[in-house]
């Protein structure tokens, strides 16, 4: 055997629950490494493109692991956030009701909550949820309030978790696709396209491949389908339409269509639900767009559908299990631990399933030794936006590039965008900056600012703008140099005629 | 707190006009601020031709237009600076804004002029279906790109939009060597100059494909095809008419809308059809001593239009300062049968010397048809014009004469009299 | 008898002119609005030109592209040649408005001078 590096945990995932769980475990002695297959943090899968809620937890079935994972990750995001720098907003969630019939269901789920034990619900009449959300439709007739619900950046979250992770320790790789898992004596060899890792245990956090991923162990198989919901973000001008995450009755398919605020200002409508089969059909649709629409409308009709910004869809990882149930714990190959068919409330426990992994590696055997000088403070983010006038007259005397503005519709700086690439688990690619700091956000969708960001992405990671890319892979946002392209093309075409010719 | 008794916000066509014009007419302590490293505004990307013909009686690329006025800025020793974001102004016209040497400050004005320009429709705004590859660009990033960056954003290109904008890169980038397959349109007429038709399509055997959308984007990482179709009367794709065009780049020319984020909130009420400040025959805004003029106003299509725009808007900030608030503009005007908007929305026929010139767009083509003033069932005006297309501003002169005599109780509606 | 619809690009009014035409002969021209729409109508004809507006490469410049043009319009079917030729091109900032870049492109006794200043960096 060589003496290659051998790792304690290595996690398959680098979406939310990957990253929660290499945080979790970096608070321990232990060589940790997250594989991802995409280009960075929360790239590929459900952690970009979620509802951005924190759940409060009455929608999952009593006595399922969603259920007491919901409920603990909820309470935890506060300082968890306080920690990490994060943004978060205790909104509240309404589900509303429209019918007596739909009244019946809000009491099914105020049941469920109290067995869950979540805090802070209750029942509401029309008039007590007008005076929480005035501009909802007048059709509304009752609705489940609960307090501990709320919105957050669901990417920038998961970016921070990582970031913390880095600093404690642990190790991250991208462009990382793990194609062969095999278990070798008492360690597992894992394979991806460039290159072998060892690992004593090895964490499937792989979402939407969880099952791929688990097949490939040889451990008793299991299939993840992919559900897809469409969203809409509207102009920060309509965030006033919804001061709480506003739900309808949910159905077998899931929980709606809803209208919500989101952390940034802004109004998300959404997510449809469609179960496809291409784990990769990652496309917005004309009739799941207008169906999004027309189902949010039933909640609030005054939204200006015209005001649209972005759309997006995301895929949910769902287990085509029994019990529908997030598939948590050690398979039947040993050593290979599951976290996997995670879809909602998956984001909002997030961070109790990292604790319930760590738990589940040391009943394995793994030895959990606290490190002393395990830090659960990120460095702290600068924002521009939400300085005063002396602390930024302060930051850009020590650092001008504070004072360049680059995104002129969220009002970024080109020392937040530095920063954001220079962090640990820093930006390569356009998205990555856009995630990080939102330059390419607003109305003008990058526009105006993207062609600044490539040029501090060039010259930042010592690249061509050439290299630049959107998000990894062949994703460049530029083709070629001018002029250059033109010698070279008339070069080939005299090439093909001297040919054609000879 | 730093003085200036006109504050002009962009560095563009609009902004250095007023700027000349103000310091030519005696007022000298004026500022010009810019968000970018140097003055000309969009002009600076624009190197194609077509400007100048009335204001210069030449034709001239943007940059040599903007450079005319730049020259003077320096040779004036015009106040400007330069990589500076205002950030926000107030109705009692203190202006805010930061860069990298003076952090952030602020500025008292005596009086402000808008002169933003204005920004492109993106992909999100226009809600086309599909994957989210790279590729996808508006027409402007896209000329900044291969005009000041020298960067090709792609090789095989499809257009959507055939303002000018779109024309000119559908020009540009056939010449630097891609291959543009198509200009697709939603109307069954296209918005762009009938030269720029010529010269960007016709010449190159780019197909121009009206009446048709893209209703889809394909393309994982990178732009791989669109899907476009016929669209029907109500601009609703015909689905059975569907067809894919591979390509890697989709540039978007589908609109452009005028920058009006300050401008908004300072409570400066908008006019929700032009997108851009509701106007008196001054210029002035509905906050006194903020006045606008250019692309942030309305979109204009001939720049030489915005230096005439930019000169008024100059010459009422320096009666403002001078002379103080004018007379309430309280006559409506409206955009009547045809017209899709009309500037200015309200005047004050005392406030003005000799005339008015309204600019306005008409809703559809026109051939033949009458253009008319009226108030009430009085005509003031009656026209006959050739050819009325969206693609190209109207403008009417109304003399304050013939507005003194009318009765202007009921407003004026400008219209289209068609047959 | 020929009868060949052109528009004029010469300026942004774009005249619809009709040229008549008999045996590669100008027999009449109908629609212009000035003497510049009449000239090009006749060369549009006969032998099209046009104004090519691009740019060259340069250094040491406050960017790296320098815009010109051609002086005066050139003959369409050359434009691929020109740009080809200008492809190769790279200027040394300084550079002023009007400065020729290019003597004469390709034979075709027209400069190409720059439509910028460009400035030592």
């Amino acid at each position: 055997m060589t003496m290659k590096e051998m790792y304690d945990v290595l996690i398959i995932g680098a979406g939310v629950v990957g990253c929660s769980i290499a945080r979790e475990l970096s608070k321990y002695k232990l060589k940790i490494l997250v594989v991802e297959k995409g280009e960075d943090v929360a790239s590929e899968g459900a952690s970009k493109a979620n509802s951005a809620i924190l759940h409060a937890g009455y929608d999952p079935v009593p006595g399922t692991l969603k259920a007491m994972l919901n409920v603990r990750g909820n309470e935890m995001y506060d300082e968890l956030c306080k920690d990490l720098d994060v943004p978060i907003k205790r909104t509240g969630s309404l589900v509303v009701a429209f019918s007596e019939e739909e009244v019946k269901e809000l009491y099914e789920l105020f049941d469920r909550g109290i067995k869950n034990g979540v805090k802070g619900l209750s029942l509401i009449t029309k008039d007590m949820v007008k005076e929480i959300e005035p501009h909802i439709n007048d059709t509304v007739v009752a609705a489940l309030y609960a307090k501990t619900a709320g919105i957050i950046c669901p990417y920038g979250y998961t970016i921070a978790v990582a970031e913390n992770a880095a600093q404690n320790g642990a190790e991250f790789v991208f462009n990382s696709e793990v194609i062969d898992i095999k278990k070798n004596g008492d360690f597992f060899i894992v394979k991806t396209h460039k290159e072998e890792f060892y690992s004593k245990y090895v964490v499937n956090a792989a979402g939407l491949y969880s099952d791929v991923i688990n097949n490939m162990v040889g451990a008793k198989p299991f299939s993840v389908h992919p559900r897809k919901g469409e969203y809409l973000i509207l102009d920060k001008d309509q965030g006033y339409l919804a001061r709480t995450v506003i739900f309808q009755v949910p159905t077998k398919m899931g929980k709606g269509i809803l209208v919500s605020p989101t952390v940034d200002g802004n109004l998300l409508i959404g997510p449809t639900s469609e179960d496809i089969q291409d784990k990769e059909f990652k496309a917005t649709t004309r009739e799941g767009l207008n169906k999004a629409i027309t189902v949010a409308k039933r909640s609030v009709d005054k939204f200006d559908v015209r005001k649209t910004i972005t759309q997006f869809t995301g895929l949910r990882a769902t287990p085509d299990t029994e019990d529908k149930d997030f598939i948590i714990g050690e398979s039947d190959v040993k050593g290979f631990i599951n976290a996997a068919g995670i879809e909602s409330p998956g984001f909002t426990a997030a961070p109790a399933i990292a604790e319930m992994i760590r738990d589940i590696l040391k009943d394995a055997g793994l030895q959990l030794i606290e490190k002393v000088d395990f830090n659960p403070k990120r460095k702290p983010v600068i924002r521009f936006t939400e300085l005063s006038d002396e602390e930024r007259n302060k930051l850009i005397k020590e650092n001008p590039a504070y004072g360049r503005i680059i995104c002129r519709c969220e009002t970024v700086t080109e020392g937040e965008i530095i920063d954001a690439i220079r962090r640990p688990v820093g930006a390569k690619s356009l998205d990555g900056v856009k995630r990080r700091v939102r330059a390419g956000m607003g109305r003008c969708q990058g526009s105006f600012c993207g062609p600044r960001v490539v040029e501090i992405l060039a010259r930042e990671l010592n690249i061509s703008p050439l290299e630049v890319t959107k998000h990894g892979r062949n994703s460049n946002i530029l083709t070629a140099e001018t002029k250059k392209f033109l010698l070279e093309k008339a070069a080939e075409v005299l090439k093909k005629e001297v040919y054609e010719n000879a | 707190m730093l003085n200036y008794d006109i504050v002009i916000i962009g560095g563009g066509p609009a902004g250095l006009g007023a700027a000349v014009e103000a310091y030519e007419k005696g007022v000298k302590n004026i500022v010009i601020i810019e968000r970018d490293k140097y003055l000309g505004g969009i002009l600076e990307q624009c190197i194609h031709n077509g400007f100048g013909l009335q204001e210069f009686k030449e034709e001239l690329t943007g940059p040599e237009y903007a450079q005319r006025f730049i020259d003077k800025v320096e040779e004036y020793d015009i106040n400007v600076m330069l990589e500076t974001m205002v950030l926000e102004i107030t109705p009692d016209r203190i202006v805010k804004a930061v860069n990298s040497k003076e952090g952030v400050f602020t500025i008292k004005a005596g009086a402000i002029i808008l002169a933003m320009g204005c920004r492109e429709r993106p992909r999100g705004a226009i809600m086309i279906p599909g994957t989210r590859p790279a590729g996808i660009l508006t027409a402007g990033t896209a000329q900044r790109y291969v005009n000041m960056e020298g960067y090709l954003p792609g090789k095989e290109i499809v257009i959507l939009g055939s303002g000018d904008v779109g024309l000119i890169m559908a020009r540009r980038l056939t010449l630097e060597g891609a291959k543009v397959k198509a200009v697709v349109e939603l109307m069954p007429y296209s918005s762009g100059l009938t030269r720029n038709i010529v010269q960007c399509l016709e010449d190159f055997n780019i197909p121009l494909l009206l009446s048709h959308t893209v209703i889809e984007i394909h393309g994982k990482d990178r732009v791989e095809g669109v899907t476009i179709a016929k669209v029907d009367e109500n601009r609703e794709p015909i689905m059975e008419t569907a067809q894919y065009i591979s390509c890697d780049t989709l540039i978007l020319s589908v609109g452009l809308i005028p920058e009006n984020e300050l401008s908004q909130k300072a409570g400066i009420e908008l006019d929700p059809i032009t997108g851009g400040p509701i106007v008196n025959e001054m210029l002035e805004t509905s906050v006194p001593g903020i006045f606008a003029c250019g692309n942030v106003l309305q979109v204009h299509d001939l720049v030489d239009n915005v230096t005439a725009e930019a000169r008024l808007a100059a010459n009422s900030a320096i009666r403002f300062i001078r002379e103080g608030e004018f007379g309430k503009s309280s006559i409506n005007v409206k955009a009547g049968n045809g017209i899709r908007y009309v500037v200015p929305q309200k005047i004050n026929v005392d406030n003005i010397e000799k005339r008015i010139k309204f600019r306005m767009r008409p809703v559809n083509v026109y051939n033949n048809a009458m253009l008319a003033v009226k108030s009430g069932d009085k005509y003031l005006l009656r026209q006959k014009r050739q050819r009325l297309t969206p693609g190209e501003m109207i403008d009417v002169n109304l003399s304050k004469d013939i507005l003194k005599n009318a009765n202007l109780e009921e407003g004026i509606v400008f219209l289209v009299e068609e047959g | 008898m020929e009868l060949k619809e052109i528009t004029c690009i010469v300026c942004p009014l774009g005249c619809r002119i009709q040229v008549e035409m008999e045996g590669g002969e100008i027999k009449s021209v109908k629609g212009y609005s000035c003497s510049r729409g009449l000239e090009y109508a006749k060369n549009e004809v006969t032998m099209p030109k046009r104004t090519i507006t691009t740019s060259v490469r340069a250094i040491g410049g406050h960017l790296p592209l320098l815009s010109v043009r051609t002086k005066e319009p050139v003959p369409k079917e050359k434009i691929p040649e020109i740009m080809l030729e200008l492809a190769k091109v790279e200027v040394k900032a300084p550079v002023k408005i009007g400065d020729v870049v290019v003597k004469n492109i390709l034979g075709t006794g027209v400069d190409i001078i720059a439509t910028r200043n460009l400035y030592v960096k």
